[in-house]
């Protein structure tokens, strides 16, 4: 070791207890190492093997070593002097990165973070860039590129990127499983819609008659910045236009900024830089709007844990941490400064959405203790009920179960709650996450909704 | 605005639940804020009230705590009231043995020790130490936490009324050197085949069919506790019917299937209360003087401000860091409760492993309205209230007491929130 592993890092960091992320600073002590020390979060990592029991992917799979392996203990085992000799281990591409591992942790180890780190530097330094797979993966990942060119044609889109012949190809060339269906592109993308409803004077109008009809002073400082994500965009508007109605419903003013995506399929590819382009955009356009008071809510739980979590542990951004603090998964925003719960329980649901659905929580909400809000804040809903389905993983993470290779493990871990919504009374789902959605759907044929739509319907419409 | 409850607890172990859980049932609107997963999934899954006084093991309970000191936590709530919260355990946790005595059982545990307990789950109860059937132990070769011909010796040589032998077998489908616990049973419950020979087999027939050529007129099996997750019933029956004998699983060490399947029980008994929870974000700080207006919940970054009339503190003690200790001084770390220890730290801790130490009761100290009171003895919060082994004064390890007392303080912070809010 060198001088400067010297360098005391007790100042920031609390080995006995939690890592709640505030006191965290990464510091360079290694010559010459790019990526950053994670020496106290492994030294506080006591072997309990927590973290393995709530790996989805461990519990399915007997070759993955687990997050123990691939956070800690790899993290120790290639700070030598002489790095090249202990290359990343090539299992870190089966972490889903589902984090729930972080989640579980009793000692605070920053175990995804770890597992990010691990994951960009394999990809940057052991995965050849002429790789089927590692352009397969690079496809998946920028999800927004593809989505972007398809929503120009949707209608041909849909139909070719499901057309037979053409997804065996895409299997056999590049590894992208043909048992799934491709989700369908809208045929008017959300920003389309918000121009044409006037976008944020349209808003701050609405919003004022809304304030007017409510009480309340007409300046009120209620004023968000919607982090939508590529698929409202493209694929599910009508969870953005329920999201919009609802806050609009409460007196909120909408501005919708400059934003690409949220990186959390680049993170789960290993694909840093990407997922840094991105962030710099999105951390940019949020940071000026923070500043002026507004804060940052995203309907989609993956995007919102970005903005919290990843983007602090991974990147040096300015202002990144003010965004971080002031972003909000949409409904948790509103539970904390509406009055939500008695809102729903004067209202109730009518026609096609008065049924009952069965709940899957989305590991990345999970991730932000908000697990329990969709059951929470429906019991007293009149003309809906909504079912728990239990606390698996879906099981396709992501760009994870689109992958040809990680299809039938991705079903594997699916398979629990595939199991749990057959047995809800049922037929219809309902999520946060736009993917877990789409796995609830292949793998029970059930429709599937965000609590936001309901929301709008039980209050605004 | 704050999200709001008439009662919050804090802390998802078996003492915030049970808090949640009786205050619910008494009529209140209770919410629970658990910052992770609690260290039941370390513990073993046996529900104890008091195994032992001194060295002396305890027969019953009940009828041993007149004889603890009298600041002990059951002899603050009262033998009553430990009665009454066991028996709300007993109506809303599923799957458990043991309420039809008031005495102790005896059940083996993963090291072959006998240890006293009064609830054990369903799947150890063919296992217990007083029966006197033959018993057949069951190790996995990749299993190292469990050595079973070691088991079988010690629980021999503790003196139990049967004949005790032990094998070691391969798992089928040869799992990693380090498969986890999670994994041994996510195959079993889906029973999924295994190859075995080259053919593929059901992981349950496969099992029974290694296990079979070892019976040798043993009239029950034990094996490690990783028996399936979600239906453990049913991969129990099928190996008992495979193998004609009773099957009951020892249970082991941290991991913890029994003590994860416990949480799991638990949380679902609170779901049905009707109480409200959340779990992945801590507590790290309050507003108020005398009385807590608000308590700050830290997710991921921002805060947010949950408030409520009174509030139930189950933290947990030094292990779950509900009571947190440094080179200056111990302390509660939310509220910033008094915890009474010796000033001069070497009276911490005694030489011997099994001493006793003064480190092992820490913990807030409270009267027997279970509120914590400041170094005068004076009330911290009118509206605060502890429970579990955030509760200091008493040694839970060498008592086997931890479960009863969480169940029991639990029961009697959560009626009393109930009954004072304004």
């Amino acid at each position: 070791m060198s001088d400067s592993a010297d360098t005391p890092t007790e100042e920031s960091f609390e080995p006995t207890e939690p890592n709640t992320g505030e006191e965290f600073e990464p510091v360079q002590v290694f010559p010459d190492e790019e990526t950053m020390d994670l020496r106290p979060g492994a030294d506080s990592c006591t072997k309990c093997s927590t973290c393995d029991t709530n790996c989805p992917v461990a519990e399915v799979d007997d070759e993955f070593p687990g997050p123990k392996f691939q956070g800690p203990e790899q993290w120790r085992l290639k700070q030598t002097d002489d790095g090249d000799e202990f290359a990343i281990d090539d299992s870190i591409m089966d972490c889903s990165n589902c984090m729930r591992c972080d989640d579980a942790c009793p000692s605070g180890v920053p175990l995804s973070q770890m597992h990010n780190e691990a994951r960009g530097e394999y990809v940057d330094e052991q995965m050849s860039k002429l790789s089927t797979e590692y352009w397969r993966n690079r496809i998946l990942a920028n999800y927004r590129t593809s989505a972007w060119l398809a929503s120009k044609v949707p209608r041909i889109a849909n139909v070719a990127m499901n057309f037979g012949p053409a997804r065996w190809v895409m299997e056999k060339t590049l590894g992208v499983t043909s048992e799934r269906e491709f989700p369908a592109f809208a045929t008017e993308t959300f920003s389309e819609w918000w121009a044409a409803q006037g976008g944020a004077a349209g808003s701050r109008e609405r919003a004022r008659e809304a304030r007017e009809r409510r009480g309340e002073p007409l300046d009120a400082d209620k004023k968000v910045a919607y982090f939508h994500g590529c698929y409202s965009e493209y694929n599910t508007p009508e969870v953005a236009r329920a999201l919009v109605r609802v806050y609009e419903h409460f007196g909120y003013e909408i501005v919708v900024p400059e934003q690409g995506c949220s990186g959390t399929p680049m993170f789960a590819n290993g694909m840093l830089d990407d997922a840094r382009r991105h962030a710099e955009v999105n951390v940019s356009s949020m940071a000026d709007l923070v500043e002026e008071g507004y804060d940052a809510i995203a309907s989609c739980t993956s995007c919102s844990l970005a903005l919290r979590q990843e983007y602090p542990e991974l990147f040096d951004i300015d202002g990144i941490e003010d965004v971080a603090e002031n972003t909000f998964e949409s409904i948790e925003y509103l539970r904390i400064h509406e009055d939500v719960r008695g809102a729903l329980q004067d209202a109730e649901i009518g026609d096609e959405l008065a049924e009952e659905f069965a709940y899957h929580a989305p590991c990345h909400a999970r991730n932000q203790g908000l697990e329990r809000q969709a059951v929470e804040l429906f019991r007293d809903l009149d003309g809906v009920a909504v079912e728990d389905v239990g606390d698996s993983c879906s099981g396709i993470s992501g760009t994870y179960g689109w992958k040809d290779e990680k299809y039938e493990k991705s079903m594997a871990i699916g398979e629990e709650m595939f199991d749990h919504m057959e047995d809800a009374e049922s037929t219809t789902g309902m999520t946060e996450c736009p993917t877990c959605s789409m796995q609830m759907e292949h793998g029970t044929g059930y429709d599937i909704r965000h609590p936001i739509e309901l929301v709008a319907a039980a209050l605004v419409e | 605005m704050a999200i709001d409850s008439e009662v919050l607890v804090v802390g998802g172990g078996l003492a915030g639940v049970t808090s949640a859980v009786a205050a619910a049932r008494a009529g209140a609107d209770v919410r629970l804020v658990s910052y992770k997963q609690s260290s039941l999934r370390q513990a073993s899954g046996l529900i104890d009230v008091l195994g032992y006084v001194g060295d002396e093991v305890v027969v019953d309970p009940y009828d041993a705590i007149p004889e603890l000191h009298e600041d002990h936590p059951y002899r603050l709530v009262g033998v009553e009231t430990v009665r009454d919260a066991m028996a709300l355990f007993d109506e809303t946790v599923d799957g458990y043995h043991g309420d039809h005595t008031e005495t102790n059982a005896l059940l083996p545990t993963h090291g072959g020790t006998v240890k006293p307990t009064a609830r054990y789950p369903a799947g150890a109860a063919e296992g217990v130490a007083s029966d006197d059937r033959d018993t057949l132990l069951v190790g996995f070769e990749r299993l190292v936490d469990f050595d079973a011909p070691l088991a079988a010796s010690h629980v021999e040589a503790a003196g139990a009324p049967f004949s005790a032998d032990g094998v070691t077998i391969t798992f089928p489908g040869d799992l990693q050197a380090d498969a986890k616990v999670t994994r041994y049973a996510k195959l079993l419950d889906q029973n999924s085949p295994v190859a075995v020979d080259g053919r593929k087999v059901d992981t349950r027939s496969a099992l029974a069919q290694r296990v079979a050529s070892h019976l040798d007129g043993h009239e029950r099996v034990g094996f490690p506790a990783v028996l399936g997750d979600d239906h453990t019933d049913a991969v129990r029956a099928t190996l008992a019917e495979e193998l004609g004998v009773a099957v009951f699983e020892v249970p082991m060490g941290p991991p913890s299937l029994p003590g994860l399947r416990l949480e799991d029980r638990l949380f679902e008994a609170l779901d049905r209360s009707g109480a409200r929870y959340e779990v992945g974000n801590p507590v790290v700080d309050y507003e108020g003087e005398d009385r807590i207006e608000r308590v700050v919940v830290e997710r991921n970054g921002s805060r947010v401000p949950y408030s409520a009339d009174q509030y139930v503190l189950a933290t947990g003690g030094l292990v779950s860091k509900g009571v947190e200790s440094d080179r200056e001084g111990v302390r509660e770390p939310i509220f910033d409760c008094h915890v009474p220890h010796p000033g001069d730290r070497y009276d911490w801790f005694e030489d011997g492993v099994f001493d006793d130490h003064a480190f092992a009761r820490f913990g807030v100290d409270v009267g027997s309205d279970l509120r914590p009171r400041g170094a005068s003895g004076s009330v911290e919060f009118e509206n605060l209230r502890a429970a579990g082994a955030t509760i200091g004064g008493y040694d839970f390890a060498a008592e086997k007491s931890g479960s009863g007392v969480s169940i029991a303080t639990g029961y009697a912070a959560g009626r009393a929130a109930t009954e004072d809010l304004t």
